[in-house]
């Protein structure tokens, strides 16, 4: 089941967020969004979920238009992780969890619904705090508990059958994780591909984006700006029509042959 | 802090004894001195124990279901509110009911009269008399007001949660101004009734009220169990709530109607009666945590024993005489709800 964008525009106040995005995202893959601030990347999110009724263009889940979904067959079929979420209820760690698969998967017992949720705590890197509440997490596990709540939602879905999990959208998944922790989190959004889900990600991390994902969308202002393979993708070029960088700035790693940004001499001195 | 789960549980079984064993103490006691004993005193038609029996039945008893229902409604539609608006000091008059309600019965307690008495004669007496057409004008009053806020805050198919907020504000500031016009005109009799209204009484309740009430709160208990999941997934916000598979839209629709279909009849029967909207829920979520599905049953139980303990306080704290029951929920809550107030204040401060 794919997840296709067509000349999808989102337009606010005669000011166009988004205009024109056509897009095809494959189950297996993992898609990096990259872009400056401001570029339409949250929007263009927020649309591919349905959370925002695109103004023009159409978003498909397979072969059925997203506003035609039931919202649970939506909810099995993609689950988003927003650039920040606040937690201020008191649940536990576990019961926000189990939350995430209430209605993607309405029939499953409270016992496996939390077991599951456990499951998935630990796999974030949080089982020790299960039974604490979520008021004073810090930032860094915050983000994960919702990581763990939308990863719930998907695999709750299809637990104990073998269909493919939905699409996993996270917006900015890493940037309040310590460098383990972004690789914890990459390592999971990989896992999720390699489960038969479809992955996409805005990152702000160029090396991350290219070391990572099979696919890079980059948004300008709005529009796709160029879209394909790291290594096609990521040039001189377009760091410095994009990104403003200086010729020369991007590299390819000599062992894997991916593009990279070595910024440590842009630093005033 | 919070209990584990099994514990609450069973904090909310041991409520429902609490309830029976407040509304035996409130049968018992009264101006008139009789007590529950009446009631298996076998006795003849025209004796004294028939009477008692009569005070039991016909006077004490419906003042008692009214007291725990109006509570129950009250609590849980605060709780409804709450979760909603996910602010813990939200109150069930926010969607415009309450003030709905006092405008329409103002309305009707100080220009109702005269055209009453045009009408008067035949069926159309009995059911316009004062005794209905209070509570029915208060019914409309309130369903109006909550209608018109809906409206007010809801554009392209979304209402917004803090337009409500607002709007309520606005609403019962403006429906307080022309009460007070009414307020202004009326005479004497209009003036005193209407003050009492204000200050909430169960003195009027009879069963056939009640079971006019009855439709109405079966309604909003019916949607109310509907909305305990999807108000704890809003708790998360709207745009979770909504990634999560929630209609949340139809959810802020059915809160609202549940709301207004426990609210406006008992306001409308019982008067304004402040604080157990704001406090009985706030006091149950210190027990149960914020799960709705504990929360909603808690504040039922716990609203309904709080309003019957403050009406038999009402009723014996200045014997003969029936002080209205909102002075003494106002003079018990206040306190709490400053108490409540500094501890959210605390909490929000240190987190
Ligand atoms: N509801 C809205 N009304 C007006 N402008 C909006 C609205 N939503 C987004 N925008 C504007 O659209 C642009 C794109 O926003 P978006 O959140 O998609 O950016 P982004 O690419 O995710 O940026 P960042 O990297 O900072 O997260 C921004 O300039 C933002 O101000
Ligand atoms: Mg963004």
């Amino acid at each position: 089941m794919k997840l296709c964008l067509q000349n999808v525009g989102w337009r606010v106040r005669d000011k166009d967020i988004v205009q024109g995005a056509s897009l095809d995202f494959e189950p297996g893959q993992m898609t990096a969004i990259v872009g400056p601030n401001g570029a339409g990347k949250s929007t263009l999110l927020r649309l591919a979920s349905g959370l925002l009724r695109a103004t023009s263009g159409d978003v498909w889940l397979g072969d059925a238009s997203i506003t035609t979904l039931s919202s649970a067959q939506l909810a099995a079929g993609r689950a988003m992780l927003m650039q920040d979420s606040p937690l201020r209820a008191q649940f536990t760690l576990r019961e926000l969890v189990a939350m995430g698969g209430q209605i993607s998967a309405p029939f499953m017992s409270t016992s496996v619904r939390l077991e599951l949720a456990g499951l998935l705590l630990e796999r974030v890197g949080l089982a020790a705090f299960a039974e604490r509440d979520v008021m004073g997490l810090s930032g860094g596990e915050r983000q994960r508990v919702h990581l763990a709540r939308v990863l719930m939602q998907l695999e709750a879905a299809v637990h104990g059958t073998d269909r493919a999990p939905g699409f996993l959208l996270l917006d900015e998944p890493i940037s309040a994780q310590d460098l383990s922790r972004q690789h914890l989190v990459l390592n999971l959004a990989r896992a999720h591909a390699s489960g038969g889900g479809g992955v996409v990600l805005v990152i702000h991390d160029l090396n991350w984006a290219a070391a990572c994902a099979d696919h890079i969308v980059v948004m300008h202002e709005g529009t796709i700006y160029a879209q394909g393979p790291p290594e096609q993708v990521l040039t001189n070029a377009l760091a410095n029509r994009v990104f403003g960088l200086e010729e020369g700035r991007v590299r390819i790693h000599a062992a894997t042959g991916k593009p990279y940004v070595l910024p440590h001499d842009m630093i005033c001195p | 802090m919070i209990m584990a789960r099994r514990h609450v549980v069973l904090f909310l079984c041991a409520l429902l004894p609490l309830l029976i064993l407040v509304m035996a103490v409130s049968l018992n006691v009264g101006a008139t001195g009789i007590h529950l004993t009446a009631l298996w005193q076998s006795g003849a038609e025209q004796t004294d124990s028939f009477a008692d029996r009569v005070v039991l039945t016909q006077i004490r008893g419906p003042r008692v279901v009214m007291a725990g229902l109006t509570g129950a409604a009250l609590a849980v539609a605060g709780a409804i509110m709450q979760g909603l608006f996910r602010n813990p000091l939200a109150d069930p008059g926010l969607i415009g009911v309450s003030s709905g309600a006092a405008l329409a019965t103002a309305c009707m307690i100080v220009l109702g009269g005269a055209w009453l008495n045009l009408g008067a004669g035949g069926l159309q007496a009995e059911i316009m008399s004062t005794a209905w057409a209070v509570p029915v004008a208060g019914m409309l009053g309130s369903f109006v007001a909550a209608c018109l806020l809906y409206m007010f805050a809801t554009r392209g198919g979304a209402t917004s949660v803090s337009m409500i907020l607002l709007a309520g504000v606005a609403f019962s500031a403006f429906s307080g101004a022309l009460t007070g016009i009414l307020i202004f005109r009326a005479n004497d009799t209009a003036l005193r009734d209407l003050t009492f209204w204000t200050m909430g009484s169960f003195a009027g309740a009879t069963w056939s009220r009640i079971g006019l009430l009855c439709p109405f709160l079966l309604v909003a208990t019916w949607v109310t169990v509907r909305l305990a999941l999807p108000l704890n997934a809003l708790l998360l916000g709207e745009s979770d709530a909504r990634l999560m598979g929630y209609p949340v839209e139809r959810i802020k629709r059915l809160a609202m109607f549940s709301v207004a279909c426990a609210v406006g009849p008992t306001v409308s029967f019982v008067g304004a009666i402040g604080f157990v909207g704001v406090v009985v829920p706030h006091l149950v979520r210190l027990i149960t945590g914020p799960d709705h599905r504990l929360v909603l049953p808690g504040s039922a139980l716990l609203g309904a024993i709080l309003l019957i303990a403050a009406d038999t306080l009402a009723r014996i704290i200045a014997m003969p005489a029936d002080v209205p029951v909102g002075i003494v929920t106002a003079v018990l809550g206040t306190p709490l709800f400053v108490w409540l107030l500094t501890r959210t204040h605390d909490r929000e401060r240190l987190a």
